[in-house]
C-alpha cells in the first residue's frame, strides 16, 4: 500500500508532467469559464426577473461604538460591474498562471472579493444581508477547520499522514462537552479537549511510528473507532441521564476593549470566545516556529528527507511522536468549539466531515499555516453564505451544492489545476525499524 | 585523531559482512580501502560512522576504546562521512543542511540564520571553494552538492572524514578537483578514509591501501601496485581486465536510425537536444558522459518511456517514436533500465513472472486474459539455467536475490526474443566481478547475434572496455563521435563539452 | 478426476484460505479478536449504570460489582450469540437458523465492497471511497429501479447494472486523475465521499426522487420487479446477493491468481516504474483498477439497495464503506479473507442489533470492537508483545541499514 503512496509523488514528478501541463492548461481555462459563466448566469437570472431589485448589505454587528449605517446597491448596475470586474480579473490571473508568471496576493483576493460580491448582490436582490453576521459566522466555522488543519499540518511536516483529525475532532467535542458538564468549568473541559485528542495522537504515533502500520490505515481505523466509542457512551449514558452528563456551560465571549469598537471588524475579530483567540495564537506561534526555531527545522528535515536527518544525529522518532502528539492535542482542542464553543451539547457524530475540510484547508493552504487559515477561512465563507441565505429563505442556489465547494476546491487543487501542490516528500513513509 | 579498528565482526543474518577486520587509520594519510561490491566496506564504515554497532571487535579513537550507538555519537568524537548517496535536505539551503542537528540560535533562541551563513562561508573559503549559503540544494550541480557534504562535515570540525565512492557521479575532473580537496585536507592533518572499487582512483590519490574481500582485510596493496595487480588481489584470482571481442560486423541491414531527436526532461527542460545517430547491428556504440547530460533521457525516449517533443526513431525501417513501450518492445527492442531495482524488476514477485513481465499478450505465456502457469514456470527454469541465476528456484521473490542475479533476470527476460536493437544502461553498476564479466560476455554474444547495441555508462573503463566506437553526450547533445582507441583524457575532456578536435588539441 | 488431486486442490484451497485470513498465525488473530473483545467489554461495564454504582463499594461488597458486570456482559454476549448463529429457544428450525441468515444478510454488502476494495488495494491504490461509490450506484440503481417500469429479471438486472456503471465511473473517475495528475487517491476519495453524500442530499430535495405523500428525504420504493427478494422464505433478509458475493469471491480470486488483468494489477501495484518499462501503462491499469474497484463496490451497492433498503435515503450506504475497508484489511485483500471477514462482521452486526433489541446495549459497541480487532491485526508484533510471546527471530532492521545493505 505504501507503493501506491511513493508512486503518487514520483508520479507527479516524472513522466506524465508534460502531458498534465497541456491538459491543465485546458482545465484551468474551462473552470474559471464554468464560475465565470455559472455568476453571469445568476446575476441574468435574478436581474431579470427583478430588473428594479436593490441588495441591502447591514454593516453594523451590535455593541460596538461606531456603527456603520446599511448599504443599498441596485443589484442590476452593481451585479453587472462586479460580474464584469470578476471576469476581467480572473482571465488576467489565468494568463498570468499559464504563463508561469508570478501572481501577487492583491489580484487574487481582487478575484475572490468580485466574484463573491457579484455573487451576494445576485443572491441577495430585494434582500437584506448581514454583513458582520456573514463574517462572524465564517470566523467561527473556521475554528474547527483552523485547528484541524494546523493539526495535520503538523503531523505531515514530520512525515506522519493525520487521516484522524476528523475522529480528534469528535473526541474533543465529546470530552469537552462531558468534563464540563461534571465540573462546571469551562476550562476543565478545554483542558479535557486536548487530552482526548493526545490520547488518539499515542494511538496513531504508536501504531504508525512503532508498529509501522501503514498511517492511513490506522487515521481510517481510528476514525471508526472514536465514532464508535462516543456513540456508545453517548446513547448509552449521556441519553438516559443529560442532565448530569451533557448539558455543558459554554465559552463566554470575551470583548476586547476599544479593538470590539471598530465598526464590521471589531465584532467579528475582538468579540470572540477564548478558543477563537486560541485559533489566533496557535496560528502565529506555528507559522513563526515553523520556520524560525529549530524545532521547526528538524521537523522540516524528518518530513523531507528521514534519512539525512537521521545522519544528522536528529531521533526521527521523538520528533514524529511529539508532532503526531501536538497534532492530537490541536485537533482535540479545535474539537470543543463544537460543543462548548458553539452549541453546548454533544450529538452523535457532530464533527460532520469537517476533519475531512480541515484535511482539505492543509491541501489547498499547502502545508502552510497561514495558508491553511486562508483556505478554512474560505470554505467557512463558502459555509456561512450558504447558512444566510437559507436563512433568509433564499433558495437560488442549492445549499447541498454550495457546501460541496471545499472538496471540489481541493479536487482541483491536489490535481495540480491551481498550481503547484507539494506535500512534504516523506510524508507516509515509515521509518525506522519499529519495536 | 588516530581511529584503529580490532577484529571488528559484524554478522547480518547468515551473512558475515566484517570478519576481524583490524585496520589504523592515521591522521594525514590518505587510507583508500578497496573492495568488490559487496565486500564489506560501507558496512565496515557505517560501524565507524555510529550506524552499526560491531558484534565483536573495538573501535579504538587515539587508543581508547569507544562505543558509537548513534551517528551523532561518532560526529562528536570527530567523524565525518559523505555518502555515496547524499544526505540532504533538496528544499533546504546550503545554510539550513549545514547547520541541521546543531543549529545557532539569537538570544530569542530563534535560529540564526547570519551565523549560520557566516559558518558556510567561513569553513568553504578556508578550503577554497565557493559556497552561496542561500542557494537551495536541489538547485546545485552535483559536484558542488558534494561539497556542501563536505562542508556539513568540516563545519562540524570533523577529523576522520569518510567518503563512500565519491567520485560515481562526478566528471573526470570534478574527480581531480575532488582529489585536490582531499590533499589539502590531509595536509591539514586530517585523516581521509576513501571507499572506492575504482582502480586508477585509488592508484592516484593513496597513501595507503587496504583490500578487502569477502568481509576479510587481504592485505594492504604496495603503492606502486599496477591495476591488474590491485585486482586480482580484490577479487582474489587474476582478472582480464579487458574482454577479448571479434572485430565488429557493422551490419547496415539491422539498423537504428535516430533524427532530430528532442527530449523535455522531467524538470521541463530540453534534456536531449536535437540527436541524430544511426546504431548499426553488430556494433556496440557506448555512450559515455557525466550522469545527468541527457543518456538517460534518450534512451527513454528510445523505449518510449518519456515522450519525444520532436524528430523520428526507426528501427529497421519501422517508426517508432512516439509510440508506446509495448510496441516499440514489439518492434525489436529490449532494454536494461539503469536503475533495475526501480525499473528492471518487482521485487515482490518471483522470478518467473519477473521473467514475463513483456509477454502477456500473444506468446505461450496466456490466451486471451488466461495464464498458462506450467509455461511461466518451464520459461523460468530454463532461465535459471541459461543465465546461471543463483536462487533458490523459479518461485524465489526476485527482491530477495543479490544485485547480480537480479540483473540476470532482466537480461534473460530482455534477451529471450530476437533483437533489433538492445540498449543497457548501466549494465553493470553495483555488480561483483563475476557478475561483469557475465553479463559483458552476453553483451558481445548479442552484438555478434547481429543487434545494434548500446551501451550507457558513466564508467570509461567499461566504456573502452565494450565499445565499438563511442559517443560522447553533454547537455543533451552529442559532443563526438570517436574510435575506442581515443585516450582517457580527450574522452575525459569532451565529457566537459570540448568538441573532439580542441579536446586532442588540448590534451596534448 | 482422481481422488488425490481433489484432496490435494482441497488441501490447496485450504491453505490458500489460512494464509489469507492468517497469514499473521492463527494465534495472533484469535488473540487479536480476544482483545478487542476484552477492551470492549470493559467499556461496556464502565457504562453500565447498575456496575458503575455497585462499583461504589465495590471494596465493601465486590460480589455486587462483579455481579452487576457479569449479568451485562452475560446477557450482551448471549444476546449477540442468538442473533448471529442459531437461537436455541426457537419453536421450530427456521426460528432456530434465523440468526445465521441475518449473519448472511448483513455479510453480502460488505463482501461484495470488501472484494471491490481488495482490486484497487492490488493496484497499490488506497481506495477509502467505497461510502461514495456505494451512494452513487444506490442513486443510479434507483432511478432505474422505481422511474423506469419493466418488465421482471430484466429489470432487476437493469438496476444492478446501473449501479455499477455509476460505481465504475465514480472510482474510475479517481483513478484517472491519479493516473494523469498524480494526486493521491486517498484525498480524492475522501473528497468523492462528501461529494456523493450532498449530490444525494441535493437529489432528494428534488421533486423526482420525493416520495408523494411525505416531506422526508426518501425516494418512492423501488418496483418490486426491481428487487431482490428474501432466499429462505419470508421474514428473512438473506438474498441471492449472498450468492453473488460468494460468485464475486470466486471471480476475483480467478482474476488476481490465473489471469493477466490480476497480474498487471498487481505489477503496477508493487512496482509502477518496472511495470511501466516492461510495456504495461501504469496509467491505464490505475484508471481500470478503480473503475473495476468502484463497479464492484457499486454491485454492493445496489444489492443493499435492492435486497435491503428498497428506497433511497441519506442513509443509504450507512457504514458499508468504512466497515468495507476493515473487512478487506482483515482479509489481506485476499479474496476468501475479504469473504471470511465478512461473514464475521456480519455476525458482528447481526448479534448487535438482537444485543439492542434485547439489552438495550448500544449496538455502536460493535463498531468499537471491529475496529480494535483491525488495528490489533495491523500490529501483531503489539499482539505478541502484550501476551508475552516469543517474538519471531527475524533481525531489525534500521532504514539506514537497508539503504547500506541494498548496495
Amino acid at each position: 500500500m505504501t507503493d501506491g503512496i511513493d508512486i503518487v509523488r514520483d508520479h507527479a514528478r516524472s513522466a506524465l508532467r508534460a502531458s498534465v501541463s497541456a491538459a491543465g492548461r485546458a482545465k484551468a481555462w474551462i473552470a474559471v469559464s464554468v464560475l465565470v459563466v455559472l455568476v453571469a448566469l445568476l446575476v441574468a437570472l435574478t436581474t431579470s426577473q427583478r430588473p428594479q431589485a436593490v441588495t441591502v448589505f447591514t454593516l453594523a454587528g451590535g455593541t460596538e461604538a461606531w456603527q456603520l449605517p446599511p448599504m443599498q446597491v441596485p443589484t442590476l448596475a452593481a451585479g453587472w460591474v462586479m460580474t464584469v470586474l470578476f471576469a476581467a480579473s480572473a482571465a488576467w490571473t489565468c494568463v498570468r498562471v499559464l504563463r508561469h508568471r508570478p501572481v501577487g496576493r492583491l489580484p487574487l483576493a481582487a478575484v475572490i472579493a468580485s466574484g463573491v460580491v457579484a455573487f451576494l448582490v445576485a443572491a441577495g436582490a430585494g434582500q437584506t444581508i448581514p454583513v458582520v453576521g456573514l463574517l462572524s459566522g465564517t470566523l467561527l466555522l473556521s475554528v474547527p477547520l483552523v485547528f484541524g488543519g494546523l493539526s495535520g499540518l503538523l503531523a505531515e511536516k514530520s512525515g506522519v499522514i493525520n487521516i484522524a483529525i476528523e475522529g480528534q475532532l469528535l473526541a474533543g467535542a465529546f470530552s469537552a462537552a462531558v468534563a464540563t458538564s461534571l465540573t462546571g468549568n469551562v476550562f476543565v473541559g478545554l483542558a479535557a479537549a486536548a487530552a482526548a485528542g493526545v490520547l488518539t495522537g499515542v494511538i496513531l504515533a504508536s501504531f504508525s511510528i512503532d508498529y509501522l502500520v501503514n498511517q492511513i490505515v490506522v487515521g481510517v481505523v481510528i476514525n471508526v473507532l472514536i465514532s464508535g466509542v462516543t456513540t456508545f457512551v453517548y446513547n448509552q449514558v449521556l441519553v438516559p441521564d443529560g442532565a448530569v452528563w451533557n448539558t455543558p456551560e459554554r465559552l463566554p465571549d470575551l470583548s476586547i476593549p476599544v479593538l470590539s469598537d471598530i465598526p464590521v471588524i471589531g465584532p467579528v475579530l475582538f468579540d470572540q470566545s477564548l478558543i477563537v483567540y486560541a485559533m489566533y495564537l496557535a496560528v502565529a506561534v506555528i507559522a513563526v516556529a515553523l520556520t524560525r526555531t529549530s524545532w521547526g527545522l528538524r521537523v522540516r528535515a524528518v518530513g523531507e528527507h528521514p534519512l539525512a536527518a537521521d545522519t544528522m544525529g536528529i531521533n526521527v522518532t521523538r520528533v514524529r511522536w511529539r508532532n503526531v502528539l501536538l497534532s492530537g492535542l490541536l485537533a482535540g482542542f479545535g474539537g470543543a468549539f463544537f460543543t462548548i464553543g458553539s452549541v453546548g451539547a454533544f450529538t452523535q457524530d457532530m464533527t460532520a466531515g469537517q476533519g475531512y475540510i480541515a484535511l482539505a484547508a492543509l491541501i489547498f493552504g499547502r502545508w502552510k499555516p497561514l495558508g491553511v487559515l486562508s483556505a478554512a477561512l474560505l470554505f467557512a465563507f463558502a459555509n456561512s453564505i450558504q447558512q444566510t441565505l437559507s436563512t433568509l429563505g433564499l433558495t437560488a442556489v442549492p445549499q447541498q451544492l454550495l457546501l460541496t465547494i471545499p472538496y471540489v476546491v481541493t479536487v482541483i487543487a491536489v490535481c495540480g489545476f491551481a498550481g503547484k501542490v507539494t506535500p512534504p516528500a516523506a510524508v507516509g513513509d515509515s521509518y525506522g525499524k519499529g519495536i | 585523531m588516530r581511529i584503529l579498528l580490532d577484529e571488528v565482526t559484524k554478522t547480518f543474518g547468515d551473512v558475515v559482512a566484517n570478519d576481524h577486520i583490524s585496520l589504523t587509520i592515521n591522521p594525514g594519510e590518505i587510507h583508500c580501502i578497496l573492495g568488490e561490491n559487496g565486500a564489506g566496506k560501507s558496512t565496515l564504515m557505517n560501524i565507524i560512522y555510529g550506524l552499526h554497532q560491531p558484534d565483536a571487535g573495538r573501535i579504538l579513537v587515539d587508543d581508547e576504546p569507544v562505543v558509537f550507538e548513534s551517528p551523532r555519537a561518532a560526529m562528536e568524537r570527530g567523524i565525518g562521512m559523505v555518502h555515496q548517496h547524499f544526505m540532504l535536505i533538496p528544499v533546504f539551503t546550503v545554510a539550513e543542511n549545514v547547520m541541521l542537528g546543531d543549529e545557532p540560535k539569537t538570544s530569542a533562541r530563534l535560529l540564526d540564520y547570519a551565523a549560520a551563513r557566516r559558518h558556510v562561508v567561513a569553513v568553504s573559503e578556508r578550503f577554497g571553494f565557493q559556497l552561496d549559503p542561500d542557494a537551495l540544494v536541489s538547485e546545485l550541480p552535483v559536484g558542488v552538492q558534494q561539497r556542501v557534504e563536505i562542508v556539513k562535515a568540516l563545519a562540524r570540525d570533523a577529523q576522520v572524514l569518510i567518503f563512500d565512492e565519491p567520485t560515481a557521479v562526478l566528471t573526470p575532473q570534478e574527480t581531480d578537483e575532488l582529489i585536490a580537496i582531499l590533499r589539502q585536507l590531509s595536509a591539514e592533518g586530517k585523516a581521509i578514509v576513501f571507499i572506492s572499487h575504482k582502480l586508477r582512483e585509488v592508484r592516484a590519490i593513496a597513501d595507503r591501501i587496504s583490500v578487502i574481500r569477502h568481509g576479510r582485510v587481504v592485505g594492504e596493496a604496495p603503492l606502486g601496485s599496477t591495476e591488474s595487480e590491485l585486482a586480482a588481489m580484490m577479487v582474489g584470482r587474476s582478472v582480464s581486465l579487458t574482454i577479448t571481442k571479434s572485430p565488429p560486423r557493422r551490419d547496415w541491414r539491422s539498423s537504428t536510425v535516430v533524427s532530430g531527436l528532442t527530449v523535455v526532461g522531467s524538470d521541463g527542460a530540453v534534456a536531449v537536444d536535437d540527436i541524430s545517430i544511426a546504431f548499426r547491428g553488430g556494433e556496440i556504440t557506448a555512450i559515455a558522459g557525466v550522469e545527468g547530460n541527457g543518456q538517460t533521457e534518450f534512451v527513454e525516449a528510445l523505449v518510449g518511456l518519456r515522450p519525444v517533443s520532436s524528430g523520428s526513431v526507426t528501427v529497421d525501417g519501422a517508426e517508432v517514436a512516439g509510440k508506446a513501450v509495448k510496441d516499440i518492445l514489439a518492434a525489436g527492442v529490449g532494454f536494461v533500465p539503469e536503475d533495475r531495482k526501480a525499473n528492471g524488476i518487482i521485487g515482490s514477485f518471483t522470478i518467473e513472472h519477473n521473467l514475463v513481465l513483456d509477454r502477456l499478450s500473444g506468446g505461450p505465456f496466456t490466451s486471451g486474459i488466461a495464464m498458462h502457469r506450467a509455461a511461466i514456470r518451464e520459461n523460468g527454469e530454463a532461465a535459471i539455467a541459461e543465465f546461471d541465476i543463483r536462487a533458490p528456484g523459479p518461485t524465489a521473490l526476485a527482491g530477495t536475490l543479490s544485485g547480480g542475479n537480479q540483473q540476470k533476470i532482466v537480461l534473460a527476460r530482455e534477451l529471450a526474443r530476437p533483437l533489433a536493437l538492445f540498449i543497457a544502461s548501466q549494465p553493470t553498476r553495483g555488480l561483483d566481478v563475476g557478475s561483469i564479466e557475465f553479463v559483458h560476455a552476453r553483451i558481445v554474444a548479442e552484438r555478434d547475434a547481429g543487434a545494434a547495441v548500446v551501451i550507457v555508462s558513466t564508467e570509461l573503463d567499461e566504456v573502452y572496455n565494450l565499445a565499438d566506437r563511442i559517443v560522447v553526450m553533454y547537455r543533451g547533445e552529442i559532443v563526438g563521435v570517436v574510435p575506442p582507441e581515443t585516450p582517457r583524457d580527450v574522452i575525459g575532456l569532451m565529457m566537459a563539452g570540448i568538441p573532439a578536435a580542441e579536446a586532442v588539441g588540448s590534451a596534448r | 478426476m482422481t481422488t488425490r488431486t481433489t484432496a490435494g486442490r482441497l488441501g490447496r484451497w485450504a491453505d490458500a484460505l489460512l494464509r489469507a485470513f492468517t497469514d499473521r498465525s492463527v494465534v495472533v488473530t484469535v488473540l487479536a479478536v480476544v482483545l478487542a473483545m476484552a477492551l470492549g467489554t470493559v467499556l461496556m461495564v464502565l457504562t453500565d449504570a447498575d456496575a458503575m454504582a455497585s462499583l461504589a463499594y465495590v471494596f465493601g461488597r465486590p460480589g455486587d460489582f462483579f455481579a452487576a458486570a457479569g449479568q451485562t456482559i452475560g446477557s450482551a454476549y448471549a444476546a449477540m450469540f442468538t442473533g448471529a448463529v442459531v437461537d436455541p429457544t426457537a419453536p421450530d428450525a427456521a426460528g432456530f437458523f434465523r440468526p445465521l441468515t441475518e449473519t448472511l444478510a448483513w455479510a453480502t454488502p460488505l463482501a461484495i465492497a470488501g472484494l471491490g476494495l481488495s482490486i484497487s488495494f492490488r493496484a497499490g491504490l488506497f481506495n477509502v471511497g467505497a461510502q461514495g461509490q456505494i451512494i452513487m450506484a444506490a442513486v443510479a440503481s434507483s432511478m432505474v429501479g422505481f422511474m423506469l417500469h419493466l418488465p421482471p429479471g430484466i429489470h432487476l438486472v437493469l438496476t444492478l447494472l446501473a449501479g455499477v456503471a455509476a460505481g465504475a465511473i465514480w472510482g474510475g473517475i479517481v483513478g484517472l486523475l491519479k493516473a494523469k495528475t498524480g494526486a493521491h487517491e486517498v484525498i480524492l476519495t475522501i473528497m468523492f465521499n462528501q461529494i456523493a453524500y450532498l449530490v444525494l442530499a441535493y437529489l432528494l430535495t428534488l421533486p423526482a426522487f420525493q416520495r408523494p405523500g411525505t416531506n422526508a428525504p426518501m425516494s418512492p420504493a423501488l418496483d418490486a420487479s426491481a428487487s431482490l427478494g428474501p432466499l429462505f422464505g419470508a421474514g428473512t433478509r438473506t438474498t441471492a446477493g449472498i450468492v453473488v458475493a460468494i460468485g464475486m469471491t470466486v471471480l476475483v480470486w480467478w482474476t488476481f491468481q490465473r489471469s493477466t488483468i490480476g497480474f498487471q494489477l498487481a505489477a503496477v501495484g508493487s512496482n509502477p516504474f518496472a511495470a511501466r518499462t516492461a510495456g504495461m501503462r501504469p496509467a491505464v491499469v490505475w484508471t481500470m483498477g478503480m473503475a473495476l474497484s468502484g463497479a464492484v463496490i457499486g454491485l454492493a451497492g445496489s444489492i443493499h439497495l435492492a435486497g435491503d433498503e428498497h428506497f433511497l435515503k441519506l442513509g443509504i450506504a450507512g457504514s458499508i464503506g468504512s466497515d468495507a475497508i476493515m473487512v478487506a484489511l482483515l482479509g489481506r485483500s485476499h479474496p476468501v479473507g475479504v469473504l471470511v471477514g465478512a461473514l464475521f462482521f456480519g455476525a458482528l452486526r447481526a448479534g448487535g442489533v438482537n444485543m439492542q433489541a434485547y439489552t438495550g446495549l448500544s449496538i455502536d459497541i460493535v463498531l468499537v470492537i471491529q475496529a480494535l480487532i483491525v488495528l490489533f491485526l495491523c500490529a501483531p508484533a503489539l499482539i505478541t508483545k502484550i501476551f508475552g510471546l516469543r517474538r519471531s527471530e527475524r533481525r531489525a532492521i534500521t532504514p539506514l541499514q537497508k539503504v547500506e545493505l541494498s548496495r
